[in-house]
């Protein structure tokens, strides 16, 4: 796999800016969240805000139920066989929990992106187009512009835009990747969940995509889970600790990104984030 | 040392299967080819097929691969689409549609003849009839082809799935438009083999479609296919090894078309879906 050149990083295009988050309104608000796998709790009593307009940073060690916790917040647990939820996710004051809701409309409202690029054996164009037109975006002339901004806003227009026909899998991993961004943008959702988007990736590649990341700050709300401390004090506006006790995931620590790696309140918390722990 | 008397006898094998591989083609087309003709093709055989062509023996042969595929494809995909993504893994009812299917695989032709005779032509009064013989054979290339789908669904990354359904597609959706894209050479490879065991089949034919050799009008009556001409000339009639060998070589040269056929049909389907 070839990894992207330096340049890719200076072809993000333009895009609309809003107000970065200065007053905290919450979005998503987490209360007891519990997950369990069979019997088995993987993580239990979660609470927290997730603000609009921000980004929040989960870490914490592999193996403590970030990426559960991350796919109970667009239900992508209703298709794991065997895992149960309990608690509570308001979602703009609504229950997302609830049976009633329509999950495929919700996973339109919060998009995902994995740790693997997973763009689809397909064509670029058809990567986008697919997600449109399942979603019942009639107009072939709409769903072009769509694409046609969705690629812009990720940065991969220039680079791709020669060959929208041609696989998505001929794009190198963080093209691939930043590919991946733009599907989930080209919904236009209103929070994106991302878990670990640049660990599989090189590092030039992986600066691309966090700068990135940066960009759609304000306009979109992120939460990310990510294991490298580093990465999350750069972008972040929130952080959340997760760490096993008792073999349980527990969130230990959740607030402001500065508070939380310069003063936590948890020793865990501290040891973890100066190294000294995980 | 070792390795060498090692690579020489493995060596030694693939050259027997070569060799062997050979020698029937060789002998079919050397036997054979005078008989082709355009008139061989285009005529109805006479005197027991000794002299004639075999023109009805086709159409039949043709009649009954086109039953069989369009019973045993829409079927045998949706098996393989339940079994992989929406059965219960291995348990329950999802785990013996599994060794049913993989007893019915191993299940001698001569025995779905005899089912097919029973069920198709003497329950459902459906006679020695090319509809008959194509349904027994859509129930003999089911098993395989159920099989070679289904592994082929499930080879296919769950990172696809998740990403499919993360997006707000339905269940079917991702099957349809990124799953089956995604299993295009098991699929195509499950068409390969049951197109080959349908077109080569006599023993389950010999019970259903029958050996009538006039020319057949609609799918209710008999008709004998290449497989059951080529047997009956070459044990039942005296001085039948010509057209014998002349219906073998058609045979062999129908089912290599085929197969590119179905190999272009797929790929240019497929193709559409990926790019459209």
């Amino acid at each position: 796999m070839m990894i992207d050149q330096p340049t890719a990083a200076y072809t993000l295009g333009e895009m609309e800016q809003k107000a970065a988050c200065c007053v905290p309104s919450p979005i998503l608000q987490v209360r007891d969240l519990a997950v369990y796998y069979g019997n088995n709790a993987v993580l239990a009593d979660v609470s927290l805000d997730i603000h609009k307009g921000c980004i929040t940073a989960l870490i914490g060690p592999s193996g403590c139920g970030k990426t559960s916790f991350l796919s109970t917040l667009n239900r992508l647990t209703d298709y794991h066989p065997g895992v149960q939820v309990r608690g509570q996710i308001l979602f703009d004051g609504h229950n997302l929990r609830q049976e009633s809701v329509d999950t495929l409309a919700l996973r339109r409202r919060i998009g995902m992106i994995f740790q693997r690029p997973n763009p689809f054996p397909l064509s670029i164009r058809r990567n986008l187009d697919l997600p449109l037109k399942e979603h019942g975006v009639r107009d072939p002339h709409l769903r072009k512009r769509k694409i046609k901004q969705a690629l812009k806003d990720v940065g991969l227009w220039d680079e791709v835009c020669d060959r929208l026909d041609s696989s998505a899998l001929s794009l190198s991993g963080g093209q691939q990747q930043r590919l991946c961004i733009a599907r989930a943008l080209v919904l236009e959702p209103e929070i994106l969940l991302m878990d670990e988007p640049c660990s599989a990736l090189d590092p030039i590649s992986s600066r691309v995509v966090e700068e990135l990341i940066m960009r759609l700050r304000g306009r979109y709300t992120l939460v990310i889970v990510t294991h490298n401390l580093a990465q999350a004090r750069r972008v972040a506006n929130y952080v959340g600790f997760f760490w096993m006790r008792e073999r349980v995931g527990k969130l230990i620590e959740f607030g402001q990104c500065r508070q939380l790696f310069e003063a936590p309140t948890d020793a865990l918390t501290a040891a973890y984030v100066s190294g000294a722990q995980g | 040392m070792i390795d060498r008397v090692f690579s020489t006898v493995v060596f030694a094998a693939a050259a027997l299967v070569v060799a062997a591989l050979v020698w029937v083609l060789t002998d079919v087309v050397s036997e054979g080819a005078a008989r082709i003709s355009w008139a061989f093709l285009v005529t109805e055989p006479r005197d027991a097929g000794r002299a004639g062509g075999i023109a009805p023996v086709l159409v039949s042969t043709l009649w009954v691969l086109v039953i069989a595929l369009a019973a045993a494809l829409p079927l045998g995909l949706g098996v393989a689409i339940w079994l992989s993504e929406f059965a219960p893994k291995q348990r329950g009812f999802a785990a013996y549609t599994g060794i049913t299917l993989d007893v019915l695989a191993g299940i001698p032709s001569i025995v779905y003849g005899l089912f097919g005779n029973a069920f198709f032509s003497v329950y459902m009064g459906l006679g020695y009839s090319l509809l008959a013989g194509g349904l027994t054979l859509a129930c003999m290339i089911l098993p395989v082809f159920i099989r070679t789908c289904e592994s082929g669904l499930r080879q296919v990354s769950d990172d696809w799935r998740q990403g499919a359904w993360a997006l707000g597609m339905t269940r079917a959706a991702a099957v349809c438009h990124v799953l089956l894209p995604a299993a295009r050479p098991a699929i195509l490879a499950g068409l390969v083999l049951g197109i080959g065991r349908a077109t080569a089949e006599t023993a389950a034919l010999l019970f259903t479609s029958g050996y009538v050799d006039r020319m057949p009008e609609s799918p209710l009556d008999s008709g004998r296919v290449l497989a059951v001409h080529i047997f009956d000339l070459s044990m039942n009639v005296t001085g039948g090894d010509g057209a014998a060998y002349g219906s073998a070589l058609v045979l062999i040269v129908l089912i290599v078309l085929l197969n590119g056929l179905a190999q272009s049909l797929v790929d240019n389907w497929f193709k559409r879906r990926i790019s459209q």
